[in-house]
């Protein structure tokens, strides 16, 4: 038998500004990683005390119970207007809204576009999972054509319901957005890149760049009704193809930014 | 300071600048515009927020955001943008954020016209959003008290954590007046202990209206109503003319109540014995003070420019000591001095019965008025 005289050296655990509250989250829901990755890019950059985050209506409502920044808790849809009222308050401080897809691509269309569009010094965590995961499942503005929810019974007809909304493609047109891209969190190599991405928003914000947002194709295996194997093999299958990942505005300025 | 002319509008945005507002969000609408334009020069200049919404939607959830700071803020804006403002209104409220506005009333409902009215007076005092909340509500009737009111309106958004309205109309908002203005306050550099600014050296904190367990809500509506409860106390408002011998009373707010003083001095000349009682706060509503004339008044006239939204609270007040007559005109319409007269005249003349509705009882003299055919 081998023992080994190396001293112990911590290699993983819960970032300072995650805080020590199980989540309500179901198991296997990706809310999860994305909470871990946003907590680690705070820690990394030093931000936590002069974060201000705003959680959203949905399955992310309780969002604020998860960091260990101050937090406020907006209407439906409306996080970044309040998101709005607070950096302009508060210039210096780093101001994030957590939305998903209803908050932010149905409810909220109005004030997300023009949060983008006056370049508003925000980063916004979009969270996509082509659903409504809190009222159980209905469909979403990113409900993929044929995806069959609690609403759509017989799977979105385009015909009478439309497309779905491409934030990230739509935002990266506005003159306003600093840094706009998606990312998935269905594999640790995505999970990497996206945690890459979380830091250049935040990064867009501090350098005062404008508006940025990070659009991470997130699973809902709950309201998907299939395993969380199956749910992360589904966003692969079928949201990439419709949700291609991507830069779609990154300032030229953050190019002298290392990270 | 001296007094120098004034339109309404500016007079309540340059009070509110005096007065230490530290942020203004807000969206163009007549007949407050020129309100949210003072503020677009004034505020940066001072080096202080101003920003123009896409929406009186977002104007209000910017305003939410920046009261949770614990910075002074206010918004403005005419009745269907207020409409547009009860879903905020309601989080804020539930949030125990202060915040003011302003709102210059227009003609309704629906997009109506931009002539005064006071056709918000149920949607603000008694509710308009989702849930139990009260507003604190005051109603200038001149240029120099929408000024002095605006002032105030912050002291008692902050004193009480809650909501403060000024409601003007489009009479009060766009008239000038010679009137006086505060001397400027100097911003506030500290802030309250439940302000969300960054956890900086202490424990994170959240501001939030949601209380998922039900029980926890009920606590929190609890605390709403003792609030609620030493706002009656203690911040009741009214002004009285003439009171003291007055056998008829005239009850109006606003505009409303500034023109039936004309007619009441008239009906004075003419030897009639009326006085008037003008609400201030709306909200809380001067209901003892209601009760008191009930006692030594013989009969009431209310005249509002609406269709008897506050008749009705004045009816809670006297509780049937009393008649009751209504006066209203609605949509836009301003009664002229002389409308009020003949009916302080009419009123001193007839007998008024205690029973049925002033309401209905109007609404068959009003018919004549605007020349109504069935």
């Amino acid at each position: 038998m081998v023992t080994t005289t190396a001293p112990v050296q911590v290699v993983y655990q819960r970032p300072k500004s995650l805080s020590d509250t199980p989540t309500h989250y179901c198991p296997g829901c990706t809310h999860g990683i994305a909470h871990r990755l946003i907590a680690e890019v705070m820690d990394e950059m030093g931000i936590r005390e002069r974060a201000i985050g705003v959680a959203p209506v949905g399955c992310s409502v309780f969002a604020y119970n998860y960091f260990t920044c101050d937090f406020v808790e907006a209407a439906h849809g409306r996080a970044p207007a309040m998101a709005t009222g607070i950096k302009r308050v508060l210039p210096d401080r780093v101001v994030f809204t957590y939305q998903g897809d209803g908050d932010m691509a149905s409810i909220g269309m109005s004030e997300i576009v023009h949060a983008a569009g006056r370049g508003e010094n925000i980063t916004v965590i979009f969270i996509n999972n082509a659903i409504y995961g809190m009222t159980g499942g209905q469909m979403a503005p990113t409900t993929l054509p044929g995806q069959q929810t609690t609403s759509s019974p017989h799977g979105r007809d385009v015909e009478t319901m439309g497309f779905p909304m491409k934030m990230a493609e739509l935002l990266s047109q506005l003159d306003g957005a600093g840094y706009v891209v998606r990312r998935s969190l269905h594999d640790p190599k995505n999970i990497r890149m996206a945690k890459k991405a979380i830091r250049l928003a935040f990064e867009t914000q501090v350098h005062g760049l404008g508006f940025s947002m990070v659009e991470l194709l997130s699973t809902c295996n709950t309201n998907w009704g299939v395993s969380v194997l199956e749910a992360m093999q589904w966003l692969k299958d079928h949201m990439l193809p419709m949700y291609p990942i991507g830069d779609y505005k990154v300032s030229p300025a953050l190019e002298n930014i290392k990270v | 300071m001296a007094k120098e002319l004034l339109k309404g509008n500016i007079a309540m945005a340059e009070a509110a600048v005096r007065a230490g507002v530290q942020a203004y969000f807000g969206y163009p609408i007549t007949p407050q515009t020129e309100l949210l334009e003072w503020m677009s020069e004034r505020l940066p200049a001072l080096g202080r927020t101003f920003l123009q919404a896409e929406s009186e939607v977002a104007a209000i959830n910017m305003l939410y955001g920046a009261a949770c700071t614990g910075a002074r803020v206010m918004t403005s804006s005419s009745s269907p943008g207020i409409s547009l403002m009860m879903e905020g209104l309601s989080y804020i409220a539930g949030t125990e954020v202060p915040v003011v506005l302003i709102d210059v009333m227009r003609g309704g409902p629906g997009l109506g016209n931009i002539a005064p009215s006071q056709g918000d007076y149920n949607q603000i005092v008694h509710g308009g959003g989702h849930g139990d909340y009260h507003p604190i509500v005051l109603a200038p009737s001149s240029v120099q008290e929408a000024i002095d009111l605006t002032v105030l309106a912050f002291d008692l958004a902050e004193k009480y954590r809650t909501i403060a309205f000024v409601i003007a109309d489009g009479n009060i908002g766009q008239m000038m007046e010679p009137a006086e203005l505060p001397p400027m306050r100097p911003l506030r550099t500290e802030y309250p202990d439940w302000a969300v600014r960054g956890a900086m050296g202490r424990e994170h904190r959240f501001l939030s209206s949601i209380y998922i367990e039900p029980k926890d809500e009920e606590v929190t509506n609890y605390r709403l109503m003792q609030v609620w409860n030493r706002i009656q106390e203690n911040e009741v408002r009214y002004r009285e003319y003439y009171l003291d011998d007055a056998e008829i009373v005239v009850v109006g707010f606003g505009t409303a109540g500034r023109i039936a003083l004309s007619a009441v001095r008239n009906a004075r000349a003419q030897g009639v014995k009326v006085g008037l009682l003008r609400p201030i706060t709306l909200s809380p509503f001067p209901f003892e003070e209601l009760e008191k004339i009930s006692n030594q008044a013989q009969k009431l006239l209310v005249v509002e420019m609406n269709s008897g939204q506050m008749l009705e609270d004045v009816q809670r007040a006297i509780k049937g000591r009393i008649p009751v007559e209504f006066y209203g005109r609605m949509g836009g319409m301003v009664p002229f001095p002389d409308e009020i007269l003949s009916e302080i005249l009419r009123i001193n003349q007839e007998d008024i019965p205690l029973t049925g509705d002033p309401r209905q009882r109007w609404m068959k003299r009003f018919a004549a008025v605007i020349n109504w055919k069935n």
